[in-house]
């Protein structure tokens, strides 16, 4: 990974740092008390989590019919909310595995708190499934385990069942391997502490002592669950778009839902970590670490992201329509222009249209569009779950069994709730854990950042100076 | 992890490059290094130590393919023999609706199995303490530590002349 980059390149670490300065700057957040935007945020966020808590609880006891949900439109905002927040998992593991792989080393500012932001994420998303079953305490009948009813298994060939199988797999794979890029760091954090805080610190990092084979090994592991984690990231949404593309819906039975729902997942899961490092990089300070070229760099591949997208919208209308097939070309048709065509309109803008802006760098580099953006995005992919599910089941085969859908109180808490879990558990991360993963960091200090030692480094700090001039 | 103690000599170095050239000094002059502890990996250091390559990847392998038999096994027995059922009309054996769990349980298997043997080769678990020599090695420290248990002075003499010609920032002695 030390390969030199490039004398020419934009260097990802600023400010002239020592290996000493990167410690103090990236460690020394989580040893202060958090400062009042801190306290503010969580109070708001644990608030929205009571709610989630209360509305699981009422959803229970009353049961699913305090959702809004009815024979026509059975899915509503629950899978809607659950493939969002699918969705937006696929950031980190995407950043930290494939640009891994393919030696992208803008990675190491953001990989930590994406691959953090994404475990967070599938926890949300599992929620939904579990809590849309109405019997929550039967949820352990989704695994195969002998039982005393045959035993009767379930059925493997169900792409409900893939998606079961996909998603605990994604998470555990995620957490694995988030936690052990976690554990050096951790080392460094028990290293600088004294008395309780170290005893904590010191069961965290496992005991780590940074010895030459245990990080030969530490990096053989990252690479090749690097390379597992790439076929699977893809995997993950691939299935959750199977539990569409393989029912007999029009609008869903496509061939394009696979590759369509990872671009589109990838798509969301950037904007969400530039809505994070946009604050975190500000609130503690880290600007130095999360450059403007990190934000550049994933507000590129938003743009390609977020245009694939929308060729796959205009790819389907016009499969629609040169397929000839009636019952297809009224699924799109009433996406576009039936009762829900607001949302078609939300999605259309938010996600094909108002990306375009990145085409030009100033817009790239603004940090205040850069968020503005991002929250765009998040709404945009928002609205084009909802379009793909209750868009298409509110017009039936049969018009007697038309229906529209609204949510209820209870759903909407859900889905408030929801946000209140993903920014809980990612406050405390940013209290707790080093936000930017320190050993890598200092590992390219040399080879990308602005402390170059590679070939022609002169020539480099004078082209540097000559830029200053 | 032996239970005795050992005294270990070791040198902290500033610089990565400063501790590479240490380390082939030391093995120009037969120096028998224990270990080198540094804040992050360090690139050339692996051959220089005559470390081997890791075979971790190769047990990820044989995890990952206990994963795939289980899962393609599993659901061929539960199918076949176990409780055929016909789901759409679809032979009993239908392969290609395996392979999504087959490929997911092929991950799982090799990711935890990697990062179980992973901690345990390395001693590591949660709740450890493996006994470390400085704090600042995981800041930006970089140590060559000698086992000197039992050695007589003019040993740790010659090793403290290779520590001071090759560019130490400090020289300590810690019994771990």
């Amino acid at each position: 990974m030390s390969a030199v980059v490039s004398q020419i390149r934009e260097p990802l670490i600023q400010g002239g740092k020592t290996y000493h300065q990167i410690t103090e700057d990236i460690v020394s957040p989580t040893e202060r008390a958090p400062g009042l935007a801190w306290v503010v945020a969580f109070i708001i966020s644990v608030s929205a989590l009571a709610v989630y808590v209360f509305c699981v609880a009422w959803t229970i006891w009353v049961g699913i019919g305090s959702w809004n949900l009815n024979r026509t439109i059975g899915w509503g905002w629950d899978i809607t909310n659950f493939v969002w927040w699918i969705g937006i998992g696929h950031a980190g593991t995407l950043i930290s595995a494939i640009l891994l792989l393919f030696r992208q080393k803008w990675r190491t500012g953001v990989n930590r708190a994406a691959e953090a932001m994404t475990i967070f994420a599938v926890m949300c998303a599992g929620q939904f499934p579990l809590i849309h079953m109405g019997r929550l305490w039967l949820g352990f009948f989704i695994f195969p385990y002998p039982n005393t009813r045959g035993p009767l298994w379930v059925n493997f060939n169900s792409p409900l069942l893939w998606d079961v199988f996909a998603i605990s797999t994604y998470f555990t794979v995620s957490l694995l391997f988030w936690y052990t890029g976690l554990v050096p760091d951790f080392a460094t954090v028990r290293d600088r502490a004294k008395g309780l805080r170290r005893k904590i610190y010191n069961f965290l990092s496992f005991g780590w002592t940074g010895a030459a084979k245990h990080w030969q090994r530490f990096e053989a592991l990252s690479l090749v669950l690097a390379g597992l984690s790439t076929p699977l990231v893809l995997s993950v949404h691939t299935i959750v778009s199977f539990d569409f593309a393989t029912s007999v819906i029009p609008g869903w039975h496509t061939t394009i839902f696979p590759p369509y729902f990872v671009a589109g997942a990838i798509f969301s899961g950037f904007a969400m970590v530039q809505t994070l490092m946009v604050i975190t990089r500000k609130v503690l300070k880290l600007e130095q670490y999360v450059t403007l070229a990190h934000i550049e760099s994933m507000n590129k591949v938003i743009l390609v992201t977020g245009t694939i997208v929308g060729v796959a919208y205009l790819t389907e209308l016009f499969i629609a329509w040169y397929s000839g097939y009636l019952y297809e070309q009224f699924a799109f048709a009433n996406r576009v222009l039936g009762p829900y065509w607001w949302s078609y309109v939300g999605m259309m803008s938010c996600n094909v249209l108002s990306p375009q802006i990145f085409w030009w760098k100033k817009m790239r580099r603004s940090i205040f569009v850069t968020f503005v953006m991002s929250i765009f995005v998040n709404i945009g992919m928002w609205f084009e779950r909802f379009v793909i599910i209750a868009t298409t089941l509110a017009r039936d085969y049969l018009p007697s069994s038309w229906s529209y859908y609204t949510p209820t109180w209870v759903e909407i808490g859900l889905f408030i709730g929801t946000l209140g879990l993903f920014f809980t558990l990612y406050l405390i991360f940013a209290r707790t854990a080093p936000v930017v993963a320190v050993a890598e960091v200092k590992a390219i200090l040399k080879s990308a950042g602005d402390q170059y030692t590679g070939p022609d480094a002169h020539a480099h700090e004078a082209a540097h100076k000559a830029k200053a001039h | 992890m032996s239970k005795e103690s050992k005294d270990v000599l070791y040198g902290l170095f500033d610089d990565e490059q400063i501790l590479l050239n240490a380390v082939d000094r030391a093995n120009d002059s037969h120096l028998d290094i224990m270990d080198v502890y540094t804040p992050f990996p360090v690139h050339g250091l692996d051959p220089k130590l005559g470390l081997a390559e890791s075979r971790l990847h190769i047990a990820g392998f044989v995890y990952g393919a206990i994963g795939t038999l289980t899962a393609f096994l599993f659901m061929t027995w539960v199918f076949t023999r176990d409780w055929p059922i016909i789901f759409g009309g679809k032979p009993y054996w239908s392969v290609p609706a395996f392979i999504p769990i087959t490929f997911e349980l092929t991950v799982l298997f090799a990711s935890i199995g990697m990062v179980v043997s992973f901690y345990t080769v390395c001693g590591m678990a949660p709740g450890i303490t493996n006994p470390t020599l400085d704090d600042r090695i995981t800041d930006d420290k970089f140590c060559i530590a000698f086992d000197v248990t039992g050695a007589d002075e003019a040993a740790k003499d010659k090793l403290k002349d290779f520590f001071s010609q090759s560019g130490a920032s400090e020289v300590n002695m810690k019994t771990i």
